[in-house]
């Protein structure tokens, strides 16, 4: 699968990914201003199967798990940065949306066609003809991420459990 | 093998592993976990009813609300309302209802013992460090995920060692410090605890250690710790709470192995100031004197304690605020109030013309009263100033001690808040 890349700089913080004045709204609503302190065209314009790309500290911030879910809400196929907030970090996983740490991430250039397998830890950028390997996913992880995130694990421990 | 740090030795307990190495991810069965109104009951229970079960231990959750509070429409009425409805349903015994910032009512209602494992629905969370436990913030799926099965799981974290030592100068706080380290740590510290230690921190009150481990989440760490000692365990009692016989044994070893050691000397610290849009972004006060200020904005877990509200009546005392500047106090707890109007400070802060609001989160995430307009220019004794933080994404908010923005108040705009105290070594 691929898709087009959305790149964005340093320290993205939780506040612009899913801002307070929407706290009490619907996802529908939150989707719908995700960013648009800082691109107002990127909540209008993502396709299902886009790729973000940040810089350093990339939801940085609140523990509002409204900012990953902004992601799966709009179905980006993966998210890559130099490096995360924690909690941010954390939520988008549990909401089975991959988030790799890509180093090069300044080599991409918006509107460029990547390519990503998260398991693998391989990242492509059809546009530019490079490949890159990245650390996959945690493995203690790979898990829950395979069952499609938090929730339909622990459905299935609870199942485990009788 | 080093010693071991207080963090080392409580994964160690809550997870039943002795040999856990730095990096490695565990499994920790969860002593303690906070849920607010923002995050808690109203994104957890629709998960409970899809996997169609209930909370493991009723008695381990302490539920607040705090961010929505009081409701000022049909949202946040609905929001409060399921609240309520949940603790009643699971049988929640430590449910607190509009007293106050849930990372203030645990330390007022003495929940929080040295050694616990502890987890919080708020990036915030870290502040229950300030009782030599380690706690720390987690997103509302993951919230979930503990309130059904007791677990989570972490990255061993390294810790970085902070100490201070000296006295702080007239119109110098925690906040002041937390400011500092912003900058010079950065913001992207994830795998790290910052412990916090030397004798200007052993000097300080619950409170103000309470400041050093909220800003922890700023510096983007998994959370800030003091180790306890004599005042720890005055706190807990002044909660009504005896501290369990091996308090004060949760500590680091003399020999403890550190990433980072950092050493910083008090009196040399001046009043800080972070410019929008990060708390990174910051300075000392004389950089943005002169830059005028709408509004200024005392309130949040960080900044509007009961020792918060004491240093801003200390700056207000005998004057009154700047004509055309509104002053904002919005206490972080019922008992914060209670106490600021028994002792007098409540009188001085009212007669200095500040707008009194109601206790909980308000508007340090544009939730509650007191949220800004396009280009409105706020100073805030919160712990973010990002975009759109407060209000408007053309708003630009500075941050600083209850001293500094006490003093803009007055002055109408930023100002060394060591100009309004008798002593100080400020310019005036």
């Amino acid at each position: 699968m691929s898709g087009k890349a959305w790149v964005f700089g340093d320290g993205v913080n939780t506040d612009v990914m899913a801002p307070g004045l929407y706290f009490k709204e619907s996802m529908d609503v939150m989707a719908a201003h995700c960013l648009e302190a800082i691109d107002p065209e990127f909540a209008s314009n993502v396709q299902p199967g886009d790729i973000v790309v940040g810089g350093d500290n990339f939801g940085v911030g609140s523990a509002r798990e409204q900012a990953a879910m902004a992601f799966a809400y709009h179905k980006v196929d993966a998210i890559l940065a130099r490096s995360f907030g924690r909690i941010f970090y954390r939520n988008a996983l549990n909401f089975g949306v991959p988030v790799l740490v890509f180093p090069q991430y300044d080599e991409i250039n918006k509107g460029d066609t990547l390519s990503v397998d998260p398991v693998a830890g391989t990242i492509e950028n059809i546009t530019q003809g490079k490949s890159y390997t990245v650390e996959p996913l945690p493995g203690f992880l790979l898990d829950m991420i395979n069952a499609g995130g938090l929730m339909p694990w622990l459905h299935r421990r609870l199942q485990e459990k009788g | 093998m080093s010693g071991l740090t207080i963090t080392d030795k409580i994964l160690r307990r809550a997870s039943g592993h002795d040999d856990l190495k730095h990096g490695q991810i565990v499994t920790c069965n969860v002593d303690l976990a906070l849920l607010l109104d923002s995050g808690g009951p109203r994104r957890i229970w629709p998960r409970l009813k899809e996997l169609n079960t209930g909370v493991w231990d009723p008695d381990k959750i302490v539920l607040c609300t705090d961010h929505f509070v009081p409701a000022v429409d049909a949202a946040s009425a609905a929001i409060l309302k399921l609240t309520r409805e949940f603790a009643e349903e699971f049988g929640i015994r430590n449910f607190f209802d509009m007293q106050g910032i849930g990372h203030i009512l645990l330390a007022e209602k003495g929940l929080l013992q040295p050694g616990m494992f502890a987890v919080g629905g708020d990036s915030h969370s870290s502040m229950g460090g300030a009782f030599g436990c380690y706690m720390s913030g987690f997103g509302a799926i993951e919230m979930t995920g503990v309130t059904v099965t007791g677990e989570i799981w972490v990255p061993v974290p390294e810790t970085i060692r902070i100490n201070w030592r000296g006295q702080f100068g007239p119109g110098v706080s925690a906040k002041d410090i937390m400011l500092k380290l912003c900058r010079e740590l950065g913001m992207n510290n994830g795998g790290k605890v910052l412990e916090f230690g030397g004798d200007t921190v052993r000097a300080m009150d619950m409170q103000e250690r309470g400041t050093l481990c909220n800003m922890a989440a700023e510096i983007g760490a998994e959370t800030g710790i003091v180790e306890p000692d004599q005042i720890t365990l005055e706190a807990l009692r002044a909660g009504g709470v005896e501290p369990a016989a091996d308090a004060l044994e949760w500590a680091s070893d003399a020999g403890a192995c550190y990433s980072d050691t950092y050493n910083f000397d008090a009196a040399e610290l001046t009043p800080q100031i972070a410019a929008p849009h990060s708390p990174a972004n910051s300075g000392v006060v004389d950089d943005y004197r002169g830059v005028k200020i709408d509004q200024a904005y005392v309130g949040s877990c960080v900044g509007a304690k009961h020792s918060d509200l004491h240093m801003l009546a200390t700056v207000l005392k005998g004057n009154k605020v700047k004509s055309g500047t509104r002053l904002l106090v919005a206490p972080a707890s019922a008992k914060a109030m209670r106490e600021a109007a028994a002792d007098g400070t409540l009188a001085t802060i009212t007669e200095a013309g500040a707008i009194m609001l109601p206790t909980g989160c308000g508007a340090c995430a544009a939730l509650g009263a007191g949220v800004l307009a396009d280009d409105e220019v706020c100073i805030s004794t919160t712990n973010r100033n990002f975009r759109g933080r407060m209000g408007s994404n053309e708003a630009s908010v500075y941050l600083g001690s209850p001293y500094s923005v006490a003093a803009a108040a007055v002055a109408g705009e930023i100002v060394d808040p060591r100009d309004f105290l008798p002593g100080a070594g400020g310019d005036a």
